[in-house]
């Protein structure tokens, strides 16, 4: 083994992968948590809070995970993050499989993608300082205390705020917009080149979630990064995105290019998502519910297709067949939907014609 | 806003509008502050209307809601006039404010898990509230528990009358709590913040049942969000806050559509939709106030980029641009632009 | 309130400089400590308890110099005598030995088997409650349900147990009180932590690809110290009474070593001869102990600060 690495070297950092390699293939993501019940304590059910996501991440892009609670995407974040352990699935950053002897560690990737949390007041550890909680990770990963606290000095200065006033502040002394921002350079510190953003800015005042969004898009241009924002609101993701996923119940029911999603969505539950939003204009206000009854519980999904409870096109295929993510024969490269009414041949009365396309 | 004509007497009663206070001012004391957390707001609504109070946080809403319902904490000074239906809330006792809740005032919740019991099911709050107030028995309230969650679309209403709390979805819990907020058919509803914790298809879901409700029973809604979008839709008024003080009111066309008040105007652009894409978004630079810590003359000054020195020094004046239309600002006369330019 | 002279509009700058420029911290802050000592300051209760301890403790440790007499010489002519006698201003014990010297080296051990106990049991026992709250699944259950056992005795007989296994002595005593404060201490340690592990930030720290140890070491401890300890002190009361309890029954200090509860036993049978002089050691024990807990309680209250914005 030894030998065959030294005749075959890996190549240098900053060629690895290749600008046409996607930062970030995940395949088959699977984590089924189990619900215990009954006297010895045993699986009574398992709640399938993510069953068989596959996505990719190019470098420089901004993927959006959208979607309504229950359906995984939280989740989602903290198996790519693992801090979770996936029970299958298989993750490959810039081209090294994870986990594997030939790819790279765990700890290599913790190195590579970091976490924006939502903000919350167990965000920060309360008895560090801000400039501490900052500089925590790149001492720890040997660091000397001098050049971690320039690097924390500098990252504080980039997300706007002055390090002169922040650094020995304390979580509790900021207000919510500058807690984030405290967030965000600590996820920068120790240079990654992909962000997890998980509802990052849900939790803030409007007027603040314009300056925080502000932010993300000048670090993301300045420091070249590659971002995963996850949320629940449908407009900062149609803002920030460059293509987008959404996710219903533990599976990925349509993806592709942020402007083919939201002018052009063809899964009903996509189309039903967005004409939840409400109106600005208190003309054209909503007349009609889009969607009827609460999202089902990740526990006992219905068979098939899973949105098929709550879909107006629902028939006897839906119920049998699980759809698979797929092209359309008139659709734009990398979308994908799934669903029996875009997959030619699957059986449902109002499929569409044509050459299907495989999963691509 | 508009003010009814008031007559003497009972007549007064049958004549007064639904909501109405007059220089409402909440401050709370504490031992190492004080804090104005409601400055001098005064409205007026009338039967039947829906008023939404937009604003982020610390800007008072949600106590203004709490003092119309006198659930204030003890630390809590009043001043000023609080009356619905006519009558002064603030000069009751303790008995006549519960006697009042329910039959002519209700409010909903922003999370339906920590306003209802959770240990009784949800027939069983519902007809406590209905026999508390209307002196039926038990078997005749269980019935108007069964109409009342039939009205606001349970399905298989027969059945969720055992149901505890945990047992429900949240858009389930949020409309057993619409139902509990009705039992008594109140002439006002208060709603503070219902649909935040919401996903979004059961907001719009709570929205349109919010509406459709209010038509039927023609009560006056009191609505209180964060949420632009949200208050588009379901408002007839709009009232803008800002540390504690009204900035704008106006219907809700006016308000969204001119926005003469910066604070309001930076709002609204600085709201994430849809087409934004590609270009930084407008804000608002600075942060929330600091209520402990208000500067002089007008609240918003330090953020706004319309201000000049007499904003610094005075407080901003109420400019009334129409029946109704109420500016806080200098600038009232005329339309601000775009935020940054 | 600075003066800002705006004529114009500015220009539109970087989110981060506009940021930079305008942004101050909503609150001014001398720490969590400072915070926890100015409300110490104010509550009265807690600081005239603390400075009651504070002197018993001074009495303890200079009690050769604050004392006239042997507290071990004795004298048949000089028994039982009363309180007030000149030269022995608490009297005298039922072998003639001054009584106020007795108190004052008896405090020396009385305090040691209130604190040396809690203070061993709270190195094991906080450090097993640690990993048992960090570590979750399989450790934590064998190392809680292990505790659980220990929990199904009453303390005092547990106590009474192990020094009959070892025998009777002061060093026994105290061996055999750490073991019974140690489930006590893990559990509420395991508690703690579970709750700070849960937090946000220790996932922001365990993505950051840290280790354990620095995970415990930097953001745990923290967090949980300032409670355990709190809790601790609280046992140090419960200690004192028990190791009183064990001499008592004659399987603690041995005579004629000077301890409060040694003193309770001898002095029982003076009760109705002396009763004021026999129910001194009895006081001591109260009043050290009440110290102690009131004290505890009040560093909790301290420290149960609510960091409002």
């Amino acid at each position: 083994m030894s030998s065959f690495q030294a005749y075959f070297p890996p190549p240098p950092e900053e060629i690895r992968g290749g600008a046409a390699q996607p930062l970030l293939i995940v395949q088959n993501l699977k984590k089924y948590f189990p619900v215990r019940g009954g006297i010895l304590n045993r699986v009574t059910a398992e709640v399938k809070a993510v069953d068989d996501v596959s996505f990719e991440v190019r470098k420089g892009e901004v993927l959006g995970i959208v979607g309504e609670s229950g359906c995984g995407k939280s989740t989602t974040a903290r198996l790519v993050m693992q801090l979770i352990a996936p029970d299958e699935g298989t993750l490959v950053y810039d081209g090294d499989p994870v986990g594997h002897l030939r790819g790279i560690s765990v700890a290599a990737l913790r190195k590579q993608v970091q976490m924006v949390f939502q903000e919350s007041f167990a965000s920060l550890n309360p008895r560090l300082t801000v400039g501490d909680s900052i500089s925590y990770a790149p001492r720890m990963h040997g660091l000397p205390r001098a050049e971690a606290d320039a690097r924390t000095q500098r990252l504080l200065r980039e997300v706007g705020l002055n390090p002169t006033q922040y650094m020995r502040r304390y979580p509790h002394e900021l207000s919510g917009g500058q807690r984030q921002r405290v967030n965000i350079a600590r996820a920068l510190a120790l240079q990654p080149k992909l962000l997890i953003l998980d509802e990052s800015v849900s939790a803030l005042d409007k007027s603040i979630e314009a300056q925080v969004l502000n932010l993300l898009v000048e670090l993301k241009q300045k420091f070249d990064l590659t971002y995963m924002f996850i949320s629940h609101d449908l407009n900062v993701v149609e803002f920030i995105s460059d293509h987008v996923m959404v996710m219903y119940l533990g599976k990925v029911v349509e993806t592709g290019p942020v402007e083919e999603i939201y002018r052009n969505a063809r899964h009903p539950y996509t189309r039903a998502l967005l004409k939840s939003k409400p109106s600005f204009d208190p003309a054209k206000r909503t007349r009609e519910m889009p969607l009827t009854g609460d999202p089902p519980s990740p526990l006992n999904p219905p068979s098939g297709c899973r949105f098929r409870t709550r879909c107006n096109f629902a028939q006897e295929v839906c119920a049998a067949v699980e759809p698979p993510l797929l092209a359309t024969p008139d659709s734009p490269a990398r979308y994908q939907v799934a669903c029996h009414m875009f997959n030619p041949g699957s059986g449902h009365t109002q499929a569409i014609s044509g050459a299907s396309h495989v999963a691509g | 806003m508009l003010q009814a004509e008031t007559k003497v007497g009972v007549v007064a009663a049958l004549e007064a509008p639904a909501v109405q206070l007059e220089n409402l001012t909440v401050e709370f004391i504490r031992r190492d502050r004080q804090v104005k957390a409601v400055n001098g707001v005064s409205l007026t609504l009338a039967r039947g209307e829906i008023l939404t109070i937009l604003g982020e946080s610390g800007s008072g809403k949600s106590v203004t809601l709490r003092a119309l319902m006198g659930l204030m904490p003890d630390y809590a000074h009043l001043s000023g006039k609080v009356s619905v239906m006519g009558r002064d809330v603030a000069a009751m006792t303790r008995a006549e404010r519960a006697a009042i809740r329910g039959p002519v005032i209700a409010m909903i919740f922003q999370e339906p898990m920590t306003a209802l019991d959770p240990v009784f099911t949800i027939g069983d709050q519902i007809a406590e509230i209905i026999m508390t107030h209307e002196g039926i028995d038990k078997r005749s309230a269980m019935k108007r528990a069964l109409e009342l969650l039939e009205m606001v679309s349970i399905p298989s209403a027969a059945r969720r009358l055992k149901n505890y709390p945990h047992e429900m979805s949240g858009g389930m819990r949020q409309r057993a709590m619409i139902a509990m907020a009705l039992a008594c058919r109140p002439s006002v509803l208060l709603a503070d913040e219902p649909t935040t914790a919401l996903d979004v298809t059961v907001q719009i879901q709570i929205l349109l049942l919010l509406r459709q409700l209010q038509a039927e029973l023609g009560m006056a809604v009191v609505f209180v969000t964060h949420d632009v979008g949200v208050a588009a839709e379901i408002s007839d008024k709009v009232g803008v806050m800002y540390a504690g003080r009204l900035v704008e009111t106006g219907t809700v066309t006016e308000v969204l559509g001119e926005r003469r008040h910066p604070y309001t105007a930076g709002l609204l652009s600085s709201t994430v939709h849809g087409g934004m894409r590609g270009k930084p978004l407008e804000m608002i630079r600075g942060q929330p106030p600091n209520l402990a810590t208000l500067p002089i003359g007008c609240a918003f000054a330090p953020r706004c980029n319309y201000a000049v020195d007499r904003c610094h020094k005075e407080d901003a004046p109420e400019v009334e641009l129409g029946e109704g239309r109420i500016v806080r600002c200098i600038r009232a006369e005329t339309p601000p632009d775009s935020v940054t330019n | 309130m600075k003066e800002v002279n705006v004529t114009d509009v500015p220009a539109l700058q970087s989110a981060a400089e506009a940021a930079v420029a305008a942004s101050e911290p909503i609150g001014s802050d001398a720490g969590y400590w400072r915070n926890v000592w100015s409300r110490l300051k104010r509550d009265k209760v807690t600081m005239t308890v603390t400075a009651i301890l504070f002197m018993i403790v001074m009495i303890a440790i200079f009690a050769p110099w604050v004392t006239f007499h042997d507290p071990y010489a004795g004298s048949v002519l000089r028994r039982l005598k009363p309180v007030g006698t000149p030269n022995h201003w608490l009297g005298t014990d039922e072998t003639g030995r001054d009584l106020w010297s007795r108190i004052a080296h008896g405090g020396r051990l009385s305090l040691l088997s209130g604190v040396l106990p809690v203070g061993i049991a709270l190195m094991i026992g906080g450090l097993l409650g640690v990993i048992a709250g960090y570590a979750g699944g399989r450790i934590n259950t064998m190392i809680m349900r292990t505790m659980d056992v220990f929990y199904a005795f009453p303390s005092i007989l547990l106590a009474i147990a192990i020094c009959g296994m070892l025998g009777s002595g002061f060093t026994n005593a105290i061996l055999a009180l750490s073991i019974v404060f140690i489930p006590p201490l893990v559990r509420i340690s395991e508690s703690v932590t579970a709750q700070v592990r849960s937090l946000d930030f220790v996932d922001a720290a365990k993505a950051s690809g840290t280790t354990t140890a620095q995970i415990i070491r930097h953001h745990i401890l923290a967090n949980v110290l300032g409670t355990i300890l709190v809790y601790a002190t609280s046992l140090i009361s419960v200690s004192i009474v028990l190791s009183a309890g064990l001499s008592f029954l004659g399987l603690g200090a041995k005579p004629p070593q000077a301890e409060w509860g040694l003193m309770l036993n001898a002095l029982r049978q003076a009760i109705y001869v002396q009763p004021l002089v026999a129910a001194i050691p009895g006081v001591m024990i109260f009043i050290t102990s009440m110290c102690f807990n009131l004290m505890s309680d009040g560093f909790r209250s301290a420290m149960d600060i609510r960091l409002e914005q």
